[in-house]
């Protein structure tokens, strides 16, 4: 997963006197047109799952879980697309459509949380290792290090396995194990970017005119790290779908009976791929593709749009006036 | 030899931006002359970083050229990317300002000079680049040991001397140093500079020196163009200007340097101008001590001044000054610059 | 140049001693996590089907009834001499199950590695050579929507594509039973056993089994791959001494190549190393999507049956490939890039 390379920009600086809204807008209006399309393709994927996720009830034709109508007629087995069914049902005997969609709930709620929760222990360890420093960060960072060089699956998979022996297989779980394997990330890139504010001239003039080290931290370099944080988080956010999605693949994610879940009916479809059953895989997947590209774009399209680095003006042709006679007097531009 | 080595007419660059162009060179004409060195003087953003770049035709994306730069029969501003590419080097070379970033941290001395010598004469035999290089270097002072060494290993000063070396092993005709020296101190500054005067008189390159240190100017430069917000306003051979200078901005800048004579601190009040929307007729008007009331109205032409050209209203010509120009003009209290 | 290899090795040296400490760290933490659950592994694993006794003395014979202090030294030292325990449920030196298996993923893992390189430098360096053209869009488009499929996604639709409606290619295991069963195995990598024996057949069935695997891993990291070396690519464009260069006539592939791509090299093999967590993740969903017999799927066999000794045995394993890769890495680096070294 790539972290996008985060700048220092001093308060107020560089993006001129504007204030407030004003200040974030900016950056919109100067950027590249691909950028932008990016960034509203991105947002506008996000949100539709984030609708469907919310509103999956009455969206979905059935229960996650049913395998039967109301009049108690049981669905058929591994049938394939019709009217009563667009998706097909799967082995269960239960509506794919209703899966995929209650799936996106399960999704969404899983991630959020876990994204709050890696964010409110590795944001304030970042900060405060970073601008502490001292042995305490040192061995933070060892530490942390140790963790992100090791692979997040298989350390997500012992996690969820132990915590299930105590809570149980549910969402609170697959969250924790998530947050858990991201905290080391969160924690590195903030502590980065805390490290070479820190540096920056205006930090040191802050300290110098007796700025308490809260004050410095808060207004200063907080409000720095923090304009980063959504294009980390995002660009996170779409790594731990997939995660989740691997946690349901292995079985050690979510139980079956509590919520829907892609990696889960992935899982049970490969299986059917050997007797050409294509629905009951192809749909469940083709929301995590979605869903995790819709993040990718939103995050990176941020970046491009909010990194001053790699950021690029929009250039337009210049078109040279005629030029002015001897004597006469030098217009403003054309 | 007869005749400039390259010839500038008019030349505008700009930049497009969302909104109105950035104008770095505005209507510039000036020639250069082979065994001439040609100082181009001006403070920050006035345009002569840009000036000499389009030279070679080596600006960024979003530039636009306008008018000639005649070298060798052709227009510079025309030409494709890969005529460029011939005369980049050969015919033109370039000294840069940085000289820490300029050179390849994974290629050793040897590397780029090969590099170079295989792209423009590489019907020479290794051994022959070989000795061509150590001979560029040798007259730099870098010993043969060092040429299988890498970048990290030099000072800023030996660095830039291997660029040096490295811009003058194709023997040039024109050498454009865009402020060769500024990230140097003034020891190494010395040495390049007695390099650099070398050149004219041992291999009748043409040299354009850009530089905002007027006292390199008057030391090493033959002749010196003053360069204001994208325009040229005075030049002249250097001596002559500094005796006396023609154009108030010159006269200005000569006032604030600072020298061991200096008893008081003086400075040019204001800021130089929003090159997107320079000021009307003469764009120096705003911060000039003798502006008069023609000056915001018209911009004023080229006129010969002695040994010199000048654009400046004080100096004529009068039969093109409406009635009344000539009052002085009343200055608005000038603001304290914005920082952009 | 005798002080460029001086240098190199001293280089080595330095880092390999500062690996130690996270070497030591992650032990510490596989330690910790394997005894997080509560009880022993021994009555996890197989408690209620074997005597109390029989449990009691299974557990002091592993030492799980000394204290905890004397349990981690233990563990180092068996770690320092390759001892990662034996596998509760089938009594296997967890040494041989990295030997037999592990040869298995590494084939499929290398094999992937090799196309995740090419397909990501390759459409990477495209992209960002060619910026903001059609070819680079497209390219971090794909890069982005192929790492946003889930490879067992993508082995899924590749069993169904090319093992189910064109038959084209296996869709289990690593060979069908008959070449496994003769093949002589001399390295236990197939490929090239198949190619010390000169058993043609037995290759070319490898190779099929070997195709959708792989590459379903080899594209999904080789989607990441794309934007990291893109970006590079463009940032060491932009350096001072590619405008140098330039302003030398050097011709633009020149530029491209000699100047600017071995330069985003650096920070590229940087990444490609970071990317082998990543590799080994993806080879545990792989091996489970493609019945693939390597370690990824032992873990998963032995963690469903709570077999945590082998797990912690596994675990600890991959812990040291990473510490050792990361120190490759470094190496490599720093073969490349002179500065680097202290």
């Amino acid at each position: 997963m790539s972290m996008p390379a985060l700048e220092p920009v001093a308060p107020g600086a560089s993006l001129g006197r504007q204030r407030g809204v004003r200040r974030l807008v900016a950056p919109f209006r100067d950027a590249n047109g691909v950028s932008k399309a990016v960034v509203w393709v991105g947002a506008f994927i996000t949100t539709a799952f984030v609708v469907l996720a919310i509103f999956a009830p009455v969206f979905a034709p059935y229960e996650f879980d049913s395998f039967r109508t109301d009049d108690g007629v049981r669905f058929a087995k591994q049938e394939a697309p019709s009217a009563q069914h667009p998706f097909g049902t799967n082995v269960m005997q239960t509506d794919v459509l209703s899966r995929v969609i209650f799936g996106s709930r399960t999704a969404i709620q899983v991630v959020a949380l876990a994204l709050v929760v890696s964010l409110v222990v590795g944001l304030p360890l970042g900060l405060i290792s970073g601008y502490r420093g001292g042995p305490v960060d040192r061995g933070l960072v060892l530490v942390m290090d140790a963790l992100i060089a090791f692979p997040s699956l298989l350390f997500a998979i012992v996690i969820a396995f132990l915590l299930s022996d105590t809570f149980g297989r549910g969402v609170v779980t697959a969250a924790l194990a998530i947050s858990i394997v991201y905290i080391p990330q969160y924690f590195r890139v903030v502590r980065n970017h805390v490290i070479s504010v820190r540096e920056e001239p205006f930090v040191e003039a802050a300290r110098a005119i007796g700025a308490p080290p809260r004050t410095v931290i808060r207004r200063y370099v907080f409000q720095n790290v923090v304009q980063n944080v959504p294009v980390i988080a995002t660009l996170n956010a779409a790594d731990a779908i997939l995660t989740l999605a691997a946690l349901g693949f292995l079985g050690y994610g979510i139980q079956p009976t509590e919520a829907a879940e892609w990696g889960y009916d992935i899982k049970r479809a490969i299986s059917d791929a050997g007797a050409g059953i294509w629905w009951t895989g192809l749909y469940p997947g083709l929301a995590i593709v979605l869903l995790v590209t819709g993040l990718t774009l939103l995050g990176e399209g941020l970046n491009d749009v909010l990194n001053p680095v790699i950021r690029r003006r929009k250039t337009v042709p210049v078109a040279f006036p005629r030029r002015p006679e001897i004597g006469e007097g030098n217009e403003g531009a054309p | 030899m007869n005749g400039p080595v390259l010839s500038v007419r008019d030349l505008r660059v700009w930049f497009g931006t969302p909104g109105a162009p950035v104008r770095a060179v505005d209507g510039v004409t000036f020639d250069l002359v082979a065994g001439e060195t040609l100082g181009l003087v001006g403070e920050s953003g006035c345009g002569k970083s840009t000036l000499g770049r389009s030279l070679m035709g080596l600006l960024p994306e979003g530039a636009a050229c306008d008018g000639e730069i005649l070298y060798d029969g052709a227009n510079v501003v025309d030409l494709a990317t890969r005529e460029l590419r011939s005369i980049r080097g050969p015919d033109v070379a370039m000294i840069f300002q940085e000289p820490m970033t300029r050179l390849d941290p994974l290629m050793t001395i040897e590397d780029h000079f090969l590099e170079t010598l295989r792209t423009h004469e590489s019907d020479l035999s290794k051994a022959e680049m070989r000795r061509r290089s150590l001979d560029a270097l040798g007259g730099m002072g870098i010993p043969p040991t060092r040429f299988g060494q890498y970048p990290h290993e030099f000072s800023g000063g030996m660095r830039q001397r291997i660029m040096i070396a490295l811009a003058l092993v194709l023997r040039p005709r024109i050498v454009i140093a865009d402020e060769p020296t500024t990230a140097l101190d003034v020891l190494v500054e010395a040495q390049i500079l007695s390099i650099l005067s070398d050149l004219r008189r041992n291999f009748d390159t043409a040299l354009l020196l850009i530089t905002h240190n007027l006292g390199i100017v008057a030391e090493a430069c033959d002749r010196v163009a003053v360069m204001y917000a994208g325009e040229i306003v005075e030049s002249g051979p250097s001596a002559d200007v500094f005796r006396s200078p023609a154009h108030p901005y010159t006269r200005e800048l000569l006032a604030s340097i600072i020298s061991l004579r200096t008893e008081s601190l003086r400075s040019i009040p204001g800021a130089p101008p929003d090159l997107r929307e320079p000021p009307p007729g003469c764009r120096f008007h705003p911060r000039c001590p003798a502006a008069m009331q023609v000056c915001p109205s018209l911009s004023p032409v080229p006129v010969q001044v002695g040994t010199g050209t000048v654009r400046c209203w004080l100096h004529g010509p009068e039969a093109m000054i409406p009635a009344g120009g000539t009052a002085p003009l009343e200055h608005r209290t000038l603001e304290v610059a914005d920082e952009a | 140049m005798a002080g460029r290899s001086h240098s190199l090795r001293r280089y080595l040296l330095t880092r390999i001693a500062l690996a130690i400490p996270m070497l030591l760290i992650l032990l510490t933490l596989v330690f910790l996590l394997m005894r997080v659950a509560p009880g022993d592994p021994i009555s996890a694993a197989l408690g209620g089907r074997l005597p109390q006794e029989e449990l009691d003395r299974r557990r002091a014979e592993a030492g799980y009834d000394r204290p905890l202090i004397g349990q981690y030294l233990e563990y180092l030292g068996d770690v320092a001499t390759f001892d990662f325990g034996t596998t509760i449920v089938d009594n296997r030196p967890v040494t041989d199950v990295i030997v037999q298996n592990g040869a298995a993923t590494l084939e499929l893992t290398m094999v992937a590695m090799v196309i995740a390189v090419v397909t990501g430098v390759g459409i990477g360096t495209l992209a960002g050579r060619y910026r903001d053209t059609g070819l680079d869009v497209g390219g971090r488009l794909f890069g982005i929507v192929i790492y946003a499929a889930p490879v067992f996604y993508l082995g899924f639709l590749a069993q169904l594509v090319f093992g189910k409606w064109l038959g084209w290619l296996p869709t289990s295991g690593r060979a069908s039973p008959v070449v496994t069963f003769e093949l002589d195995t001399k390295t236990n990598l197939f490929l090239v056993d198949s190619v010390i024996t000169g058993n043609w057949e037995a290759f070319v069935d490898v190779v099929e089994h070997l195709v959708m695997p792989a590459t379903v891993l080899g594209l999904v990291i080789g989607g990441v791959f794309i934007r990291l070396v893109r970006v590079n690519l463009i940032q060491t464009l932009k350096g001072d001494y590619v405008e140098a260069a330039r302003a030398r006539g050097v011709g633009e592939r020149a530029v491209v190549f000699r100047h600017a791509f071995k330069n985003a090299l650096v920070p590229i093999v940087t990444v490609v190393g970071l990317q082998f967590a990543l590799l080994l993740s993806g080879a545990v969903l792989t091996e489970q999507t493609f019945n693939w017999p390597g370690i990824g799927s032992e873990l998963v066999r032995y963690l469903d049956n709570r077999d945590y000794i082998a797990v912690q045995g596994i675990i600890t394993f991959a812990g040291l490939v990473v510490v050792f890769v990361s120190v490759l890495i470094d190496f490599v680096n720093a073969w490349i890039d002179p500065r680097v070294r202290f």
